[in-house]
């Protein structure tokens, strides 16, 4: 039997939905579409945000857009996540966060007061965090072209400390710390716009991480790498952190904590909580001998009183996380295609 | 989590282990039947624990793999008509016809939504009552009953804009077709034990008799699986072939009898086409003609495909327990999950059940 078979003809390629999931698609997207036509050295350090060198400073500079539905969930709303969303960039770079622009895309027939409840909560999360919105702009597209609203935020921070923290500081032998359980935002958001009832109420996770990483820093802990973990989850996270920083990484899956409610519902739904989203949570690459001194400062603080250490980073191989699961098996983690789907079977 | 934890632990599964081990004495071809089975048993790595002469093979029960190329073309361009809503449960969006999936066909504008329940559709319906409202439903004996609920509620409620596109297939003709193949490699099956939590076991005495096979129903978890294989070694060593239940604390031999009766009001059984396996007799549903109204496949007739699945995809091979995902020479080489891969005629862009894109069973066998 011949089974060889021509190469399928992509010829219709257009945007899906999964280009923007934070897996591979996402990654295709960026790597052959985006990179290629703006490719510099500050683009090139892969992390959440940029570190750029201005008269003598380092000023670091990130920006996030937020597309959520529903606009509320429980938990949270997309002004609290646009503000969170992108004060957390900043911190995972190490820097103090400053100063945020905030851009609205309004959909004509949009209601004043639902705009002013987000406002306010834009303001009070922006109080929280320690920024302002210094700038911004607002756009209305025609009914039915927009999803009621659309949120932009920049931000800018300085980095007052002189070692670099991204991927490439990740080093073999550096502990993997998570700061709390995973997948409460995804759930959430999932539960809410598909109307799924559960026993026990979803709620997001979404909140501002810059005050844990301010007190890691300020104790003189040599953080080498941040990540907050958001679309594609934890699973997601840890391969790019991975592939850029051609490191492998060992996780154990009985230490990475799950909610019984997120666990229950992705159990019920096919889901995978390892790629389920998150708005409040990240991971913290340190020394090993620097593991308790970070745990201790990380329970300090309500929004990573859970964190403990998930797993560590191997002297060789190839760029790749291994799960070791609760059988003591092992299994590699891998960028998800596109969006994570319920399954039937 | 109760009634989850107590099935994954490692203490426990390793005493089932060492218990099989002691009682295999030579080689033993085991089938599990289900989709749910083959996932869990490669997202836990079981075949580790088992002696090197227990072979576990993937069966055809997972309605995502054996889902016809030609009614998935009917669902795409039917899901493509501006007058179409089109609803479908999430990991069918992405199987391929031989053009597109139902992900493309959203990108393109098709209004194609994704819900966990075929009364979801209905909703929807309700909702839309200038657009046509289509359900694919597809599925075995386990998403049977509400998908006859959607159909009966419709009825009952004079839903002008409601149908459905089925694809029901039912899972004792396939062990007999899979069972009565003269190249057959199967000595013992775990039946799928959400599908006799439906139908109950009772009907799977004849097959076990007929063919001289032992069937053991047998739930999802890791502990399940593993106990399954035994009560299944332990038969087949002494050369028995009977059913038994090892999923009781979900199944009853009788199963859910107002399941039964819903399903049987609004289905009758009938021929049904198997992707790569082709035409089984008596081995799926379709809607009765009280219901015909309400059935897709002839509303939009114009929109039936004559594609033949002509590809010589092994898929067919591996649901029989022929051949294992990894035969495939494009197995997790031009085949990956995102880019699948399959010998479709071009210019087609691709895939039938060998792509690891969406068949579960080579997609559980290359993510894991």
């Amino acid at each position: 039997m011949n089974i060889e078979c021509p190469l399928p003809a992509e010829t219709e390629e257009t945007i899906r939905l999964g280009h923007g999931s934070g897996g591979a698609l996402s990654q295709h997207l960026f790597q052959n579409y985006i990179y290629p036509h703006i490719k510099n050295p500050w683009l090139d350090q892969m992390h959440d945000a940029a570190v750029l060198p201005v008269s003598g400073a380092r000023l670091v500079f990130t920006t996030d857009s937020f597309v959520v539905s529903p606009l509320f969930f429980p938990g949270g709303n997309i002004g609290e996540l646009a503000v969170f969303g992108t004060v957390n960039d900043l911190a995972m770079s190490g820097a103090r966060p400053l100063y945020l622009s905030c851009s609205l895309i309004l959909e004509e027939g949009f209601p004043l007061n639902t705009l002013a409840t987000i406002m306010a909560s834009m303001g009070r999360a922006a109080a929280q965090s320690g920024v302002q919105l210094v700038t911004g702009d607002t756009k209305v597209v025609e009914r039915g072209k927009g999803d009621g609203l659309y949120i932009n935020t920049a931000g800018v921070g300085v980095l007052e400390r002189e070692w670099q923290i991204g991927p490439a500081s990740i080093r073999a032998g550096d502990r993997i710390l998570l700061s709390g359980d995973i997948g409460r935002h995804g759930m959430a958001v999932m539960a809410s716009r598909e109307g799924l009832a559960f026993e026990t109420e979803l709620q997001s996770d979404c909140a501002p991480l810059h005050a844990p990483v301010r007190d890691l820093l300020q104790a003189g802990i040599r953080v080498h790498c941040l990540r907050d973990l958001t679309r594609g989850g934890l699973a997601t996270a840890l391969v790019e952190l991975s592939q850029t920083s051609s490191t492998s990484f060992v996780i154990e899956e009985s230490a990475v904590p799950v909610s019984e409610p997120v666990e229950g519902a992705c159990e019920l739904l096919g889901l995978d909580p390892l790629y389920v989203a998150n708005e409040g949570r990240f991971a913290v690459f340190v020394a090993p001998e620097q593991e308790q001194p970070a745990l201790e400062i990380l329970r300090r603080h309500t929004v990573s009183a859970a964190s403990r250490t998930i797993g560590q980073v191997c002297t060789s191989g190839r760029p790749e996380v291994i799960l070791r699961n609760l059988l003591g098996c092992e299994r590699l983690l891998d960028l998800l295609p596109g969006e994570q789907l319920p399954r039937i079977c | 989590m109760k009634f989850l934890h107590e099935y994954r632990q490692r203490n426990d599964i390793e005493r089932i282990a060492r218990e099989i081990a002691r009682t295999t004495t030579r080689p033993w071809t085991i089938m599990e039947v289900c989709g749910g089975q083959t996932h869990a048993i490669v997202k836990y790595g079981l075949q580790q624990f088992l002696p090197t002469q227990i072979a576990l093979v993937h069966g055809p029960g997972c309605p995502v793999c054996v889902t016809p190329l030609e009614i998935i073309d009917q669902a795409l361009a039917i899901a493509a008509r501006p007058d179409v809503i089109f609803c479908s449960f999430g990991d069918m969006l992405r199987v391929p016809g031989s053009k597109r999936d139902l992900l493309a066909v959203k990108a393109q504008g098709g209004d194609v939504r994704m819900v966990y329940s075929p009364l979801h559709a209905l909703e929807i319906a309700r909702q839309n009552p200038t657009r046509k409202v289509v359900f694919f439903a597809i599925g075995f004996e386990t998403t049977a009953p509400a998908n006859a609920m959607a159909a009966f509620l419709a009825r009952e409620q004079g839903l002008q804009n409601f149908s459905l596109l089925v694809s029901q297939f039912l899972v004792p003709p396939a062990i007999a077709a899979v069972s009565g193949a003269a190249d057959t490699r199967v000595q013992g099956y775990l039946a799928a034990g959400h599908v006799c939590v439906v139908t109950g076991y009772a009907q799977y005495h004849a097959l076990a008799d007929t063919f001289r096979v032992p069937i053991v129903v047998t739930g999802f978890e890791p502990l399940d699986i593993l106990q399954g294989i035994l009560m299944c070694v332990r038969q087949l060593e002494r050369g028995e072939h009977r059913v038994q239940n090892q999923y009781a604390r979900a199944v009853a031999r009788a199963g859910n009898q107002r399941a039964q009766d819903m399903l049987q009001q609004v289905f009758e059984v009938a021929s049904q086409s198997w992707r790569g396996v082709g035409e089984i007799p008596a081995s799926g549903l379709r809607l009765r003609a009280e219901f015909s109204r309400l059935d897709a496949g002839n509303i939009f007739a114009r929109e039936r495909s004559v594609t033949r699945d002509d590809s010589g995809c092994i898929s067919g091979e591996i649901m029989q327990g022929r051949k294992k995902p990894a035969d495939c020479p494009h197995f997790a080489g031009r085949c990956q999950p995102g880019h699948p891969w399959c010998p479709r005629k071009a210019p087609a862009p691709p895939i039938t059940a060998t792509a690891t894109r969406s068949p579960p069973v080579m997609k559980s066998s290359h993510e894991y």
